[in-house]
């Protein structure tokens, strides 16, 4: 009985995971850079869901469109900002940057809203199904669905739509795509764009479950995701998909089975032992360096 | 020559510096529409930076270009493909994990004019312009005899397909002017051959204007109109294939004295 539902936990955790992994590894995929200010979005994101439940009462539908408009804004400006005057710099330059992004959000938000941290508000009640002996949380048959819709609607947008088949062309040459005439600065906005708006509906599930609000509140799910998305194969959609799922699924058996103190040291250990064996993830395609 | 003709590319003294190094002088050229031009030179010469200056991939550090009228002097890379200057490359760079379709479709990119919104929400106008699009890629595969491989990987096709597929790619950006780098390398003697059939048919077909790199001078001298000799970043020779052929500086350039 334990193990089923500590799998269908593991799967809402993942599912979190999963959505934020996305946008490493959609930013990885085309601007080949790793974005650690993602995290700090995710943060950003729940402070404004915050702000809009709290403050101003808003309704939970307008507070999710509010979040995504914000991030999405977010990810552009600080893409235009902090890496686009880069895109020529090595990529040392540009990571050492996005760290520094990181620490700006965190400071501002330090700043602006204090380190205290913030209770969040109940949004999707404490309801459970049960099922025979399980009981499932509404918030986690949410969360998992919200995955679903999420991985669904951007395979489907990757692989059938013009934008979709801009990015996957600039993610293997960006100079072949400009000389077919497409602007390769609007489609990693739009990659930016993507990834924040995911981050601000990670932010909301994340909140909805663990309820507390706080500058370096993305750091920890930021680097989890990162590591998600290098697990299942940084680049790769369904990879970030995998990698999450498991992720997930991982430490939720390691606080179980084995520590509560040592789930992410596990996690991490997987993770390592993972790249050892198949260094570019589980589904990150072999890469032939032309000698 | 050609008085009557439309002018399509006009370029006045162009020239390019890297660093110290002058690659390309006082490059001039005239093309006018629906012709075959060669661009044929040594080793090293400075073609593909032509070709590169062309395209805005390199910013000239002098002279003009001025296609179909027009000072492109403030162009990008994408305005002149906008504008109707497309091209393929000397060792192919097609997307090679993409579909045969969805090469040529990335060249479709500023015809499919639907929003990314539009996309999202699978409205009635994002479904009829890829289903209008997707017929008008499998109608160029087919002008290229690709239409049964539109499923397969690009990286799978053989090579001359992929060669085949980098022009019908560049054909659907919709171009005034192809350029074409190397068309034939690496190609035998009958896939040559198919392929002086193809660029002709292209021009035919598309009533375009050409400009082809090459060294098979069987292929240069077959379908170019005119062609122009490149030596060292300078213009070396001007003329039809007969003139060019028995002209001593060419002669001397490609096999010394």
């Amino acid at each position: 009985m334990g193990f089923l539902s500590y799998l269908i936990s593991g799967l809402g955790l993942g599912s979190v995971y999963a959505i934020i992994a996305l946008g490493y590894t959609m930013v990885y995929g085309i601007a080949k850079m790793l974005n650690f200010a993602h995290g700090d979005v995710i943060m950003i994101g729940a402070y404004v869901s915050f702000f809009a439940l709290n403050s101003f009462g808003l309704s939970l539908p307008v507070t999710i469109l509010l979040a995504v408009t914000v991030c999405t804004a977010l990810g552009i400006v600080i893409e235009k900002l902090a890496y686009k005057p880069l895109r020529q710099a090595s990529s040392l330059a540009v990571l050492i940057t996005a760290i520094g992004v990181s620490y700006f959000l965190q400071n501002g938000a330090q700043l602006l809203w204090s380190s205290s941290t913030k209770v969040f508000p109940s949004v999707f009640g404490n309801g459970s199904i049960t099922i025979g002996s399980l009981s499932v949380s509404i918030l986690t048959i949410i969360t998992i669905m919200t995955c679903i819709v999420v991985m669904v609607a951007l395979t489907l947008f990757i692989n059938k739509t013009k934008t979709g088949r801009a990015m996957r062309a600039c993610s293997e040459d960006k100079g072949a795509s400009t000389l077919m005439g497409i602007n390769v600065n609007s489609i990693i906005s739009i990659t930016f764009a993507i990834g924040s708006g995911l981050a601000a509906i990670a932010s909301l599930l994340l909140c909805a479950a663990y309820p507390s609000v706080f500058p370096t509140l993305g750091s920890m799910p930021g680097i989890k995701a990162f590591t998600a998305a290098v697990f299942g194969g940084i680049g790769s959609i369904p990879g970030a998909f995998l990698g999450g799922l498991l992720l997930g699924i991982i430490e939720i058996f390691a606080k179980a089975y084995i520590s509560t103190q040592l789930s992410d040291a596990i996690v991490f250990a997987v993770l390592i032992v993972v790249l050892l064996i198949k260094p570019t993830g589980l589904l990150g395609a072999k890469q032939n360096e032309k000698v | 020559m050609s008085d009557s003709k439309l002018i399509v590319l006009d370029v006045k003294d162009l020239g390019i510096d890297f660093g110290g190094l002058t690659a390309v002088n006082d490059f001039c050229l005239q093309i006018y529409e629906k012709e075959i031009v060669g661009l044929i030179g040594p080793n090293g010469a400075g073609k593909t930076t032509v070709f590169n200056m062309l395209t805005k991939v390199y910013q000239p550090s002098r002279g003009q270009i001025f296609f179909c009228g027009e000072d492109t002097a403030k162009k990008t890379v994408v305005d002149m493909n906008k504008a109707g200057i497309a091209r393929t490359f000397q060792n192919i760079r097609l997307f090679s994990k993409l579909s045969v379709l969805d090469n040529v479709m990335t060249g479709f990119h500023n015809s499919i004019t639907y929003s990314p919104v539009s996309a999202v929400l699978r409205l009635p106008s994002f479904r009829a312009q890829e289903r209008e699009f997707t017929k008008k890629a499998m109608e160029l595969l087919s002008i290229f005899g690709l239409e049964d491989q539109a499923g397969q990987m690009a990286a799978n096709l053989p090579y001359g397909a992929q060669r085949r597929l980098e022009i019908a790619r560049a054909m659907a950006t919709n171009p005034k002017l192809l350029l074409l780098d190397e068309p034939a390398a690496g190609m035998n003697p009958q896939e040559t051959e198919e392929l002086m059939d193809m660029i002709r048919l292209v021009r035919d077909h598309f009533g375009i204007a050409i400009l082809l790199i090459e060294h098979d001078m069987k292929l240069v001298m077959g379908i170019c109109e005119r062609i122009t000799v490149l030596n060292y970043g300078m213009l070396l020779a001007e003329g039809t294939p007969d003139e060019i052929q028995n002209n001593p500086a060419v002669v001397k350039a490609y096999l010394g004295e």
